[in-house]
């Protein structure tokens, strides 16, 4: 346990660190073009954007315990999600870009990301991939693979029919299947309390008759240990869970979002207890690297997230006409 | 082209829900990724009859019932469809539709072209659709039109069970996602009123009928009755009494909503210079408007009079008979168009 412990609590800081990374340049490149009037569709990446700064530790201490047969479905918000998942980041940030290079030739953008290559897919529609992942777990099972299929959701998804429906389904045919509920407080602007009937929604697991588990404060250790219990129960048959970890949304629910709703202490309370910083001190503690490893990891991740930027950049556009193409195959 | 090899004598008389059994079981021998799935296919076998016996003879694992959550099933099956399975999923009447629309036209429809072509989800998804048994509102529908709107979907409607069951086996090899519609009325069954046309020649062997392309189902040269499913049926027996009034009209049987067969619809009414477009939905912005646009702007030089359209006019489908039988176009209606278009 211990040196498995080691490489994934590396693994799990790498890939939250190149998200964060990731998305400080996204900012950056969304305000290009919207300065000093804010205009959605004006600069080099157009349209909503919305990132996930401070929900690192949901997607990367899951999804380390992955490998590219099993199948991530994830949410607006899914850049740390597809970037754990070993999306290429050249083409999703190309695909942000709405260059012709991106995951999708620029018909996607950063809510439509679609790589079949390592199985990961996300969508706009609150809470539509839950059954996707169903899907992707029953085709596991109907192949006779162990593999498993993990739906990402906020916690404003858990009030959707879709997730009561793909709850009951996944449940009633005992699927390899995982949903994880990235608790952030706030559906937009409606507080979780105000929205949803329960506590925490691993509560609803009873309701199906599956495990349930809470993942407390963004603990990205702890959120690794529930992970592996979980992927390891559906590899082997034990069928479906969900898994709620609450987590911190550092910025708007997207970019220009003005934010009136919450109380102005709020992030900086949660920037106080950034859950990298946490894991880095971790890490360095539990004697599990050097200061000098960690830092040399950060210049890798720096230059890996340089480089797909500069690829997005330098890209080209579709050519107009290319809209017309993929409708159908 | 149409591909039916079959030898004469391997050719059968089967209902429109025979013919669907036959693809679909055919079908399911041929290719293991195949599953069929929805509310009640299993032991009942289809609500009508489109799954009859296959349970029985594949079992639990390939043939599922389903709980009456549409957008969990349907969701699913574009999961695996993109997992690597070729899911058939019925959704019993598409008035029902309206519960799961997200997964079918932002999801189904367009996950294909927002990745870039890199996605394929070959799913088939089975629906009924028509009235004319006062089933009322909800149970009542075609919706043809609404779902012919939505990019990214083929959507089919064959009336005569040799094209049900050619052009099921084509939308389940297809890697498109396919809306199949059958009308209940020509399924066959005993338990509705008892249509000739729903008993047709279907050759025993497998055979795909293209998904795009309309059929002329009778030759004639002084106007163009166009429709679908049980309009079609309606245009032909108008055409049978409007033979008898010296009057000879074309009637094709649209059979593909969606891609539309510009090139049928045109050359026909190159040759009869008058359109009449029959159609079970409702009429503003449907199936009607579309055939006229298509008329106006390309056909317009060979029109000789005012295209006739007749369809559901903006109403909800009335329960009682005498009403429903009000709103549906039928013969009689045709007839008098057709009449009020051609001085003989």
């Amino acid at each position: 346990m211990k040196n498995n412990n080691k490489n994934d609590l590396l693994q799990i800081y790498r890939t939250m660190k190149t998200s964060r990374y990731f998305e400080e340049r996204m900012e950056k490149a969304y305000l290009e073009g919207k300065q000093p009037i804010f205009n959605i569709g004006a600069g080099p990446v157009p349209g909503e954007m919305h990132l996930s700064n401070g929900q690192e530790p949901a997607a990367a201490a899951m999804i380390v315990h992955l490998t590219k047969d099993d199948t991530v479905t994830a949410t607006h918000r899914p850049h740390h999600q597809a970037i754990a998942k070993g999306v290429d980041l050249k083409k999703m940030t190309a695909e942000i870009f709405g260059k012709k290079t991106g995951l999708g030739k620029g018909k996607g953008g950063h809510m439509h990301l679609f790589d079949p290559t390592v199985k990961f897919s996300c969508g706009g529609i609150v809470g539509a991939g839950i059954p996707h992942a169903v899907g992707a777990a029953l085709a596991n099972k109907k192949k006779g693979e162990d593999w498993v299929a993990v739906a990402f959701i906020g916690e404003g998804a858990a009030n959707s029919g879709a997730f009561h429906e793909s709850l009951n389904l996944a449940a009633l045919w005992n699927l390899p299947f995982i949903l994880v509920v990235e608790d952030n407080s706030w559906g937009i602007s409606v507080a979780k309390k105000n929205s949803t009937s329960v506590p925490s929604n691993d509560i609803r697991a009873k309701a199906y008759g599956i495990k349930g588990y809470l993942v407390k404060d963004n603990d990205p250790v702890e959120m690794y240990k529930v992970s592996k219990e979980a992927v390891d129960r559906a590899r082997n048959g034990g069928g479906p869970s969900i898994i709620e970890i609450e987590t911190y949304r550092f910025l708007g629910h997207f970019q220009g979002d003005p934010e009136l709703y919450r109380n102005k202490e709020e992030v900086p309370t949660l920037r106080g207890k950034d859950p990298i910083e946490r894991l880095k001190n971790h890490l360095l503690k539990e004697n599990l690297a050097t200061p000098a490893e960690i830092s040399a990891l950060e210049n890798k991740v720096y230059e890996v997230v340089d480089d797909a930027y500069e690829f997005a950049i330098h890209s080209e556009y579709p050519e107009p006409n290319e809209a017309l193409e993929d409708v159908f195959c | 082209m149409e591909t039916i090899k079959a030898k004469k004598d391997k050719i059968r008389k089967l209902t429109g829900s025979k013919a669907m059994v036959q693809a679909l079981e055919q079908e399911l021998v041929r290719d293991k990724n195949i599953i069929v799935m929805g509310e009640d296919v299993g032991k009942y076998g289809g609500i009508f009859g489109s799954t009859t016996g296959l349970y029985d003879k594949f079992g639990p694992e390939r043939i599922m019932d389903t709980p009456i959550s549409e957008t969990g099933f349907i969701g699913a099956a574009i999961g695996a469809a993109a997992a690597g399975l070729r899911p058939v999923v019925e959704l019993m009447f598409v008035d029902f539709h309206g519960v799961v629309m997200d997964q079918i036209y932002n999801h189904m429809a367009k996950i294909h072209y927002m990745s870039g072509g890199n996605v394929k989800l070959p799913i088939v998804l089975l629906t009924g659709v028509g009235g004319g048994y006062s089933d009322a509102a909800q149970h009542s529908q075609t919706l043809y039109a609404s779902f012919g709107h939505l990019p990214g979907m083929k959507v089919v409607a064959p009336t005569f069970p040799e094209d049900i069951k050619g052009m099921l086996i084509a939308a389940i090899r297809d890697d498109n996602p396919v809306v199949f519609m059958f009308h209940k009325t020509l399924q066959g069954l005993g338990w509705m009123d008892q249509l000739q046309a729903s008993l047709g020649p279907v050759p025993e062997d497998a055979y795909t009928i293209p998904l795009n392309k309309a059929k002329v189902v009778r030759e004639g040269k002084d106007v163009t009755i166009v429709g679908v499913q049980m309009m079609t049926i309606e245009a032909l027996n108008a055409a049978g009494k409007l033979a008898e009034r010296g009057i000879d009209a074309e009637v094709i049987d649209l059979r593909s909503i969606k891609p539309i067969d510009k090139e049928t619809l045109l050359k026909s009414v190159a040759k009869t210079n008058r359109l009449v477009v029959v159609d079970e939905d409702y009429l503003s912005y449907g199936i009607t408007a579309e055939i006229s646009a298509i008329m106006a702007s390309e056909g317009f030089h060979h029109l000789k009079s005012p295209i006739v359209r007749l369809a559901i006019p903006d109403v909800p489908i009335p329960y009682s008979r005498v009403l429903e039988k009000y709103v549906i176009p039928d013969a009689q209606d045709i007839i008098n168009a057709v009449e009020n278009m051609i001085t003989v």
